[in-house]
C-alpha cells in the first residue's frame, strides 16, 4: 500500500486520533494523539492489509524550543507482508511525557521504550519493566535531553573535561584523535 | 669451551657442576616476568580489533610470551583497549584489583588516555583511565595499529628489567602514577 492509501485506512478508523499526515516527507508520517497510539499501534498489527509486524525503530527526539517545549516519540513501522513502511508520531508535553506502552502490540517495543526513558525520560504506561537500560541504575537524568548539563563527578570519577584537556581547549588548540595527540597523564583528583 | 675473562679460581673453583648459572635475583625475576606478562582480554571498543590483531599471527604476541587470558587471577598485564565508560570503570577497577601482584597496565588508544574524541561531550565516557587505576605505558593513537601496541609491550618490558624485587624503598612498578612512554617516541 501507498502511504496514502495507510493514512486513510487509519483516518477511518481512528478518524479524529489521526491529526495531521506529511506525505512529502521522505518517509510520510502521521501524527497520532497520544493517548490512541497503542489502539493505532494494534490495529496496524492486526488488520490484514497494512500487517506492520515489525516494529523498526522507536525514537525519541527533543524539542526544546517549540512552543510549547515538546518531546517526540517516532515509530517506524514495517510489514514483512506487503513490503510497506510508515511512521507514527506523538507530540508529548515536555513538563510531563507520559505516552501509553506498545510493548503488547511489538515484544521489542520493551527495549527501545526503556530506552527511550533512559535518555530522554519519556515514561510509557503500562510498560512491564520501565527501567534504566543502558546508563547505570544510579544515574541521575537523562543525558540526550537538549538541557542536559554534564555534572562534575559520578560516583568519584569526573565527568566534565579535565584540566589537562579543558586548559589544552582554552590556550585555543585544536584537539583531535590520534597517534600525533597526547595528553600527559590526568592529575589526580584531589591535586587538580 | 673457554669464556672470556679471567680464569675462575678461588675457593669455589671446580665445586660445583657443569650447567650452574651465576646471576642475580633480580635479574632472573625480573627476566621470568617481563617473558611471561600474560595479559587480561580487556577489549572495551575499536582498539580491541588492533589488539587481536597484534595477537593474531601476522604481528603475533606470542614471540613476548603473551597468552591472554580471560581471568584477571591469571593475569599479570591489564591492556585497557578502548572506550571506558563510567558505567563499565567501577567493574574494570574491580578487576584491576582481583589482579594478583606484579600487575601492570597498559592504556591503549586516546579513549583510554584521556578520553580521546570523548574529552568534551561524552557524558559517560570516563576521562582517562589513569582517573581510577595506575597506568605504567600509555599508547595513543585512535587506535593505535599493532605496532605501536607491541612497542609498549617492549617499553613495559624494558621498566620491568629496570625493577628491583627485593629492594622495597621504592614503590613496585605497578603502583606507580604517571606515563611512562615519551610522546615523542612514537612519532
Amino acid at each position: 500500500m501507498t502511504p496514502q492509501e495507510i493514512h486513510a485506512a487509519l483516518q477511518a478508523r481512528f478518524g479524529e486520533a489521526v491529526l495531521s499526515f506529511d506525505e512529502k516527507a521522505l518517509q510520510p508520517w502521521a501524527l497520532i494523539q497520544p493517548d490512541k497510539i497503542a489502539e493505532v499501534a494494534a490495529f496496524a498489527k492486526a488488520e490484514p492489509a497494512l500487517a506492520f509486524d515489525n516494529l523498526m525503530c522507536l525514537s525519541g527526539v527533543d524539542w526544546p524550543k517549540e512552543t510549547p517545549p515538546r518531546l517526540d516519540v517516532v515509530y517506524h513501522l514495517y510489514s514483512y507482508k506487503h513490503d510497506h513502511t510508515f511512521v507514527l508520531k506523538v507530540q508529548l508535553p515536555r513538563d510531563n511525557p507520559r505516552v501509553p506502552t506498545v510493548e503488547g502490540t511489538w515484544g521489542v517495543a520493551n527495549w527501545h521504550e526503556r530506552e527511550a526513558f533512559d535518555l530522554f525520560g519519556i515514561v510509557f504506561d503500562g510498560h512491564s519493566d520501565l527501567r534504566r537500560i543502558l546508563l547505570p541504575d544510579d544515574w541521575q537524568g537523562h543525558p540526550l535531553r537538549k538541557d542536559w548539563e554534564d555534572p562534575e563527578l559520578y560516583n568519584g570519577m569526573r565527568v566534565k573535561p579535565t584540566p589537562q584537556m579543558a586548559e589544552r581547549y582554552a590556550a585555543g588548540e585544536k584537539i583531535g584523535v590520534g597517534p600525533f595527540d597526547f595528553t600527559p597523564p590526568n592529575l589526580p583528583l584531589e591535586q587538580s | 669451551m673457554t669464556l672470556p675473562g679471567p680464569p675462575v679460581t678461588g675457593p669455589i673453583q671446580g665445586k660445583f657442576p657443569d650447567g650452574l648459572i651465576f646471576t642475580n635475583v633480580d635479574m632472573v625475576l625480573n627476566w621470568a616476568r617481563k617473558s611471561s606478562l600474560w595479559p587480561m582480554t580487556f577489549g572495551l571498543a575499536c582498539c580491541a580489533i588492533e589488539m587481536m590483531a597484534a595477537g593474531g599471527t601476522r604481528f603475533d604476541w606470542d614471540r613476548f610470551g603473551m597468552i591472554p587470558r580471560a581471568t584477571p587471577r591469571q593475569s599479570d598485564l591489564m591492556i585497557v583497549a578502548g572506550t571506558v565508560t563510567l558505567k563499565m570503570a567501577t567493574r574494570l577497577k574491580r578487576l584491576y584489583e582481583q589482579m594478583p601482584e606484579p600487575k601492570y597496565v597498559l592504556s591503549m588508544g586516546s579513549c583510554a588516555n584521556n578520553g580521546g574524541p570523548y574529552w568534551r561531550q561524552g557524558y559517560h565516557v570516563l576521562k582517562g583511565v589513569d582517573e581510577i587505576i595506575p597506568v605504567d605505558v600509555y599508547v595513543p593513537g585512535c587506535p593505535p595499529r599493532p605496532e605501536a601496541l607491541l612497542y609498549g609491550v617492549m617499553k613495559l618490558q624494558e621498566m620491568i628489567m629496570e625493577d628491583r624485587v627485593l629492594r622495597r624503598r621504592q614503590p613496585t612498578l605497578g603502583s606507580l602514577k604517571g606515563a611512562k612512554m615519551a610522546p615523542e617516541a612514537v612519532k
